[in-house]
């Protein structure tokens, strides 16, 4: 315990004499360190928000989008979401919602507008991680109102003046026949001018009186367990061809889990294996100064041999300088990769709404921190033997 | 009661041209402990290996070194430095300074490969060894800014701090001019006395050499003794320092 103090007290010393020396030595392992360390943080941050982001368009990991097309005639919509819901019970999926895609005329005050609206399942917002920024989200209490709730976006809600959750704003919804929808909650995701909607789905679906410009009809959506999919697919698919004769089924996974997978991947290797490097090029540059550096203390090491230094006791000191300086290096360039990687602009950079920024992820700083010791260790590994070989007695002969 | 018995040590080097280079010829030498003994000869006479062999920085090619009635090539490397730090404290005629490290640094070094208490008493055994050869003024002065003779009282009190049995000072003076050497070696002696630590000298001034109990001649690698009247009146250099 007292000889690591004592070999700490030295090597920091030592440190310390060679002050400019080690410190533009270290440039090269702080560099390769705070690049590093910067870039794999930032990337996983990345990586978060893009997730986060993509689940709520695509779904969860893992949502499966079943499709249904009448071969023979125009879809009716009643037919296909019946079968839908009949095989979401019989197969007890707990996350699922039927998606409804339509465009329908809104009486805003002032003027009639086209807007989008989409029909869904109170179950939708939590399987797309939906963002509200006022107001709520459908409940299924929703479901049995006589007048429609209306989950806004931003520019939807810029039409009708304001959200006030006492006295929830109104909108006349439809051509010929309109019903008074009542807006409940409005988004939090940026709509880029062009207003939309959701609708919960209704029990008898007859309030929207909407045109589909596509001829989609209805689309089920369900939120299942990654390692569930292929069998959830095949289940659904085939009794849906029994359930709809005359109609072609298509199931498919909607969520981004691949792609997140192979940023992954570029994360994993491609960052740390340029980091790897970098840190390497850095290493070789502590050892170039180690070296210049023992070779002028070979007496200095001799005067320790007469102290009563063992070889080992050399050794190790002359090791621990450089894994000491190193691991300053190497805290010092985490440090200022925290403060860049959580002032970064990701909003822009990523165009994603953020919610919550993620935590500075601590694998990326214990990373840095232990390969910055690793290099420390290994570009000391050759100056501390030459310094162990060093002949005292020539060491100490002027 | 002897402490350092050298019997026929023999200590040659191997010459890059294959020749076989004698540096010392059967030496006999015992020392006791607290004795003061001085060596004087020329210079490439073979004084600086007979003191490293001594030191245990060197080891004899032929003959045994006994020390406190062990023999001791059975020591391994390990051993030899421990024991090294232990009973040896060494001043050089270059002074040997660790550079940019103040004087207390410089004198608590030696601490570092002490044992525990040691260790962490290190600055304050410093300084005190440091006022006893008289400075205290000088306590964070860098090597750098020390006179020659300054430096070289560094350099005992660093030899000193751990108290060791033998004090071996390989031409303390030779760097320094004649009064501030006469005035280094005063200070030796005395630390040396009080500690009672035995000390072997290393000199081509036969002023200094007057100074030990007994003297020895090395002369081409053969130790010889040297009579009292080879030597320059001790008490008139006691009295001119
Ligand atoms: N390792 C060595 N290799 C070759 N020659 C050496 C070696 N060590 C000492 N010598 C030679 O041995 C002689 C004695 O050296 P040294 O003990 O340093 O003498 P002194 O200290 O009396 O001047 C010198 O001529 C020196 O050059
Ligand atoms: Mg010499």
């Amino acid at each position: 315990m007292t000889t690591v103090v004592a070999i700490l007290a030295e090597a920091w010393s030592e440190i310390r004499v060679h002050k400019l020396r080690v410190i533009l030595s270290l440039v090269g392992v702080f560099l390769a360190v705070f690049g590093m360390t910067s870039i794999a943080a930032a990337g996983d941050i990345g990586r978060q928000l893009v997730a986060e982001s993509s689940e709520r368009s695509g779904g969860r990991p893992a949502t499966v989008m079943v499709q249904a097309y009448p071969l023979f005639s125009g879809p009716d919509n009643e037919v296909i979401s019946t079968a839908m819901r009949e095989v979401v019970e019989r197969y007890d999926i707990r996350w699922s919602s039927l998606v409804l895609d339509e465009e329908i005329i809104a009486n805003f005050p002032g003027q009639s507008e086209r807007v989008a609206v989409r029909s869904v399942d109170p179950a939708f917002g939590i399987m797309h991680r939906l963002l509200i920024e006022q107001g709520r989200w459908f409940t299924p209490a929703d479901v049995q109102r006589y007048a429609p709730a209306l989950v806004v976006s931003p520019s939807f809600l810029e039409r009708l003046g304001g959200f006030d959750p006492n006295r929830p704003p109104t909108v006349r919804l439809g051509g010929d026949s309109p019903v008074l929808a009542t807006v409940i909650g409005v988004l939090g995701a940026d709509d880029f001018g062009s207003p939309f909607a959701y609708l919960v789905n209704d029990s008898d679906s007859g309030w929207t009186a909407g045109s589909n410009p596509y001829g989609q009809p209805p689309m089920l959506e369900m939120w299942v367990p990654p390692e569930q999919v292929d069998q959830v697919m095949a289940a659904v698919t085939g009794d849906l061809l029994l359930t709809l004769p005359g109609h072609d089924v298509f199931a498919q996974r909607a969520d981004a889990g691949d792609q997140l997978a192979q940023l992954d991947l570029v994360l994993n290797y491609g960052v740390r294996g340029v980091g790897y490097f970098a840190l390497l090029l850095g290493g070789v540059g502590v050892l170039n100064v180690g070296m210049v550096v023992v070779r002028q203390r070979i007496r200095e090491i001799g005067v320790r041999r007469s102290f009563g230094a063992t070889s080992g006791r050399v050794f190790l000191t002359i090791l621990l300088e450089s894994v000491c300086a190193t691991a300053v290096a190497g805290a010092l360039a985490i440090g200022c990769a925290i403060a860049l990687v959580l002032n970064l602009p990701y909003e822009q950079i990523l165009s994603v709404p953020i919610e919550d920024l993620p935590p500075f992820p601590l694998k990326a700083a214990v990373e840095g921190f232990l390969a910055a010791t690793a290099v420390g260790a290994l570009a000391g590994l050759i100056p501390a033997i030459v310094a162990v070989r060093a002949k005292v007695i020539d060491a100490i002969r002027y | 009661m002897t402490f350092i018995r050298l019997a026929g040590v023999g200590r040659t080097v191997a010459l890059p041209d294959g020749n076989q280079l004698e540096i010392l010829t059967d030496i006999n030498l015992e020392i006791e402990r607290g004795e003061h003994i001085a060596v004087v000869g020329r210079s490439g006479s073979g004084k600086s290996t007979l003191l490293n062999i001594i030191g245990l920085l060197d080891s004899p090619t032929t003959g045994v070194y006994e020390l406190d009635g062990q023999p001791t090539d059975v020591f391994s490397a390990r051993a030899r430095a421990r024991l090294r730090g232990a009973t040896f404290g060494f001043v050089f005629q270059q002074f040997n300074l660790l550079p940019r490290r103040s004087a207390t640094e410089n004198v608590a070094a030696p601490l570092l490969y002490a044992s525990g208490r040691q260790v962490w008493g290190r600055r304050a055994a410093a300084r005190e060894m440091l006022e006893r050869v008289g400075l205290g003024q000088r306590m964070d002065y860098l090597p750098e800014r020390l006179s020659g003779g300054e430096q070289q009282r560094v350099a005992i009190a660093r030899s000193m701090v751990r108290n060791p049995t033998v004090l071996l000072a390989d031409e303390p003076t030779g760097a320094l001019d004649v009064d501030t050497g006469s005035t280094v070696m005063d200070m030796l002696q005395h630390v040396v006395t009080e500690f009672g630590t035995t000390l072997v000298t290393i000199t081509h001034d036969l002023s200094v050499a007057a100074r030990a109990d007994r003297q020895f001649r090395l002369d081409h690698g053969v130790l010889s003794g040297l009579s009292a009247a080879d030597l320059p009146s001790v008490t008139a250099q006691r009295s001119g320092s």
